[in-house]
């Protein structure tokens, strides 16, 4: 008879579909960090001088800063002189027709088709591979609206006084010992504008993928969504199975102005390193939004399968009148991997509100840590909140931890705030077996129906895409469809 | 003619104490048994080792199911070969589709018998009938698993999966528990719809109100994890009447 005791043993293992290599013929820069590593870095992109000079501040901020050890996280010390800060492909072409045939094989096998005509409708994708942008597609359609989605690099080059005049405004240089590092040696990502009124008809999406060995990838998304805008923005990532870790440190900024809204969804599926914890991803990311426009709106759907350890806290300052938050969030943590993450809410204009839905999956022996801060300032009057906070354990050898922090200085403000744990139950698998459904495909049902909520604020397509990941994630792939 | 189900001197155990204690009884096809007894008498238990709960462990006896042996079966393959167990407390499964879970529930029963899956239209005609007989809203498949639903929907919906999946033996653990008059007059008929030659029914109750609903064939008494006496509707009667009482004193001195 199978148990539930041996569908949590099977559970325990784990298969990463995205773990393969992929023979690009690649520039790697020599392993360690100094000031000669960022300047050269920043000659590289032909980067013009005030951006390097940003760098440098960053790299001098970085160097006077401590790794932060306050997350309920455990891992050995990371070796910032053994990791490459930089890998390019060495034959990028110019577009989705010229590409390295090695690499255009790469996205097909991750399904991301890169030539426009093969392509999903409706997402504009832009590539990057280890630290540079390969292709961005759907550029010229967009750009017929005004809106500008491109490489950060090309942004650097095309667009300089619109970057330099938002990078770091919502995530300043000094802000976190990894957003410093970043800012210093930040390779590439996506930049998007989306100018006055316009709402932008396909969702923007990123792939970040992790090729190179012993390199860090540390991309940089920065996308504003002007007064009265609306866009739609996803980013996925993978990397190949390697036996070393990892780092990966990014950063996103997010600008809403009046009436603006930015939605931004992640499914991150990072390599979690295999059943034993030897190797995975460190996923180390700032992101953050300014809802500085009033009756603006921020929103973070995450759906975190992968990485062997998370770090992130997607946050919102409402601080236009009116304006709204939202973090929607799954993570997963099976086998040794280990996440903290959650987000912050801080209240800062008149009537703003913000909801907060976690759900936290722990399977094998993974430790899941929510951590969450909604602040009310002094007049934020009648600022609102909503958090829902709930933990689903798979197995007796995983945990669930829930650190909300909670600083209300304004009277009127109203807050709620719910929170659960529990276990996949005997009753519920029994019950499921009596009507003729395995335990695998039980503990499917079972987890997925845990994360509808988050699931229904996904674009479609994406939304299945999660579902399916969750299953490969947590090893329950099974007969239900 | 082979039984449909035969219990062959059958003990089970719950956390190590002992709660039936030797139950025979055999139902034919065709035929309503209903099991009554005192409070703690093993009923549940008798329903829940049937359909293979786990922690109910067996420690003695043997059953026969359409004359294979039952015991050692997976509880999802017994729920493959036709029996059924509408649950005394109904579990929630939040944010599971009602619907959605019924259908993969029949389907995986249908791909078991090499039978072509339902797909959604063709799975919504045949619930449309069910939902209206029941006096439920379509909105009900819409709703979570269970997800809020009072104890009398719980119940409603176990009737509701029963009369889709169309069992070849059906277990009633206490369905007319929490109940109104007017809920157990609908969810009688929807078992009585159920009656067929090829079909039969064990329904577990503490109260005999159920079966003026629904006729049974045989009424069995169990005390103390033992069927102490067995008649027809008449004893159920009696019961009502009476009580437990006379077969509680012969159990202790027994």
């Amino acid at each position: 008879m199978v148990t539930v005791d041996q569908v949590k043993e099977q559970m325990a293992k784990q298969e990463y579909k995205f773990g393969f290599t992929a023979d690009v013929e690649m520039d790697v820069f020599p392993t360690g960090i100094n000031e000669d590593v960022v300047r050269a870095i920043s000659r590289w992109k032909e980067e013009p001088e005030w951006l390097l000079e940003w760098r440098l501040k960053s790299y001098a901020y970085w160097k006077s800063m401590k790794e932060p050890k306050w997350a309920n996280i455990t891992y050995g010390p990371i070796d910032y002189q053994a990791i490459s800060y930089f890998a390019a492909p060495k034959n990028k072409g110019t577009g989705p027709t010229e590409m390295d045939p090695e690499i255009k094989k790469l996205y097909d096998r991750l399904g991301i088709p890169l030539v426009e005509q093969e392509r999903l409708a409706g997402v504009a994708v832009d590539a990057v591979l280890d630290s540079v942008s390969v292709a961005t597609t759907f550029k010229d359609k967009l750009a017929s609206m005004g809106i500008i989605f491109s490489s950060f690099s090309e942004a650097v080059k095309e667009h300089p006084d619109l970057v330099r005049k938002w990078l770091g405004f919502v995530v300043p240089q000094n802000d976190n010992f990894f957003a410093a590092l970043n800012s210093a040696v930040f390779s590439d990502g996506s930049f998007a504008y989306i100018p006055p009124g316009v709402r932008c008809p396909m969702e923007l999406s990123t792939y970040f993928r992790i090729n190179a060995a012993n390199t860090g990838q540390f991309e940089r998304t920065l996308i504003i969504a002007d007064k009265g805008s609306y866009v739609s923005y996803l980013e996925g990532c993978t990397a190949p199975m390697r036996d070393e870790n990892q780092l990966h440190a990014a950063v996103v900024e997010l600008i809403a102005l009046d009436d603006a809204e930015l939605k931004y969804s992640t499914i991150q599926n990072w390599y979690p390193g295999d059943k034993n914890g030897k190797g995975g991803i460190y996923n180390f990311v700032t992101k953050r939004g300014r809802a500085v426009g009033k009756n603006s709106k921020l929103s973070w759907t995450q759906v975190e399968t992968g990485s062997a350890i998370t770090w992130k806290y997607p946050s919102c300052w409402l601080e236009g009148d009116n304006a709204q938050g939202e973090f929607y969030s799954v993570a997963v943590c099976n086998n040794h991997q280990q996440a903290d993450t959650g987000t912050k809410m801080i209240h800062i204009g008149k009537n703003t509100r913000s909801t907060i839905v976690s759900k936290g999956i722990s399977a094998g022996f993974g430790q899941n840590t929510y951590r969450g801060q909604v602040k009310v300032m002094r007049g934020a009057t009648d600022a609102r909140n909503y958090s829902q906070c709930d933990s689903l354990l798979v197995g007796d050898k995983c945990g669930a931890h829930t650190f909300p922090y909670i600083e209300v200085n304004e009277p009127t403000a109203t807050l709620e705030h719910e929170a659960s744990t529990s276990k996949i139950g005997e009753d519920q698998m029994f019950y499921c077996q009596q009507r003729g459904i395995t335990p695998e495909d039980a503990t499917n049902m079972i987890v997925n129906g845990f994360c509808k909520k988050v699931f229904n604020n996904l674009p479609m397509e994406f939304a299945v895409e999660a579902q399916k990941l969750i299953v490969v994630s947590l090893n329950l792939e099974g007969t239900v469809g | 003619m082979q039984p449909m189900l035969e219990i062959r001197n059958l003990h089970a155990s719950v956390a190590d104490k002992p709660i039936l204690k030797g139950v025979i009884l055999t139902v034919n096809a065709g035929e309503v048994h209903a099991i009554m007894g005192p409070n703690g008498s093993g009923k549940s238990t008798l329903a829940n080792v049937l359909a293979g709960r786990p922690n109910y462990v067996v420690t003695g006896g043997e059953v026969l199911y359409q004359g294979k042996n039952l015991l050692p079966m997976k509880p999802e393959d017994r729920a493959r070969e036709g029996v059924f167990l509408a649950f005394q407390y109904p579990v929630e499964i939040p944010g599971v589709n009602n619907a959605y879970f019924l259908k993969s529930a029949l389907n995986a029963i249908r791909r078991y018998h090499g039978e072509p899956e339902l797909d959604a239209i063709e799975f919504l005609q045949l619930v449309e009938e069910k939902l209206k007989a029941l006096g439920l809203d379509e909105s009900f498949t819409k709703r979570g698993l269970n997800e809020g639903f009072s104890g009398g929907e719980k119940k409603r919906n176990e009737i509701f999966q029963l009369l889709t999946i169309q069992p070849r033996l059906a277990i009633l653990d206490e369905t007319d528990s929490g109940l109104d008059i007017d809920a157990l007059r609908i969810v009688s008929q929807g078992v009585n719809s159920l009656r067929a030659p090829d079909r039969a029914i064990l329904l577990v109750t503490h109260y005999q109100r159920i079966l003026n609903y629904i006729k049974p064939d045989f009424v069995h008494v169990l005390v103390d994890g033992r069927i102490a006496d067995s008649g027809g509707e008449e004893l159920a009667h009696e019961l009502e009447r009476d009580g437990y009482a006379r077969f509680e004193a012969t159990a202790k001195v027994a």
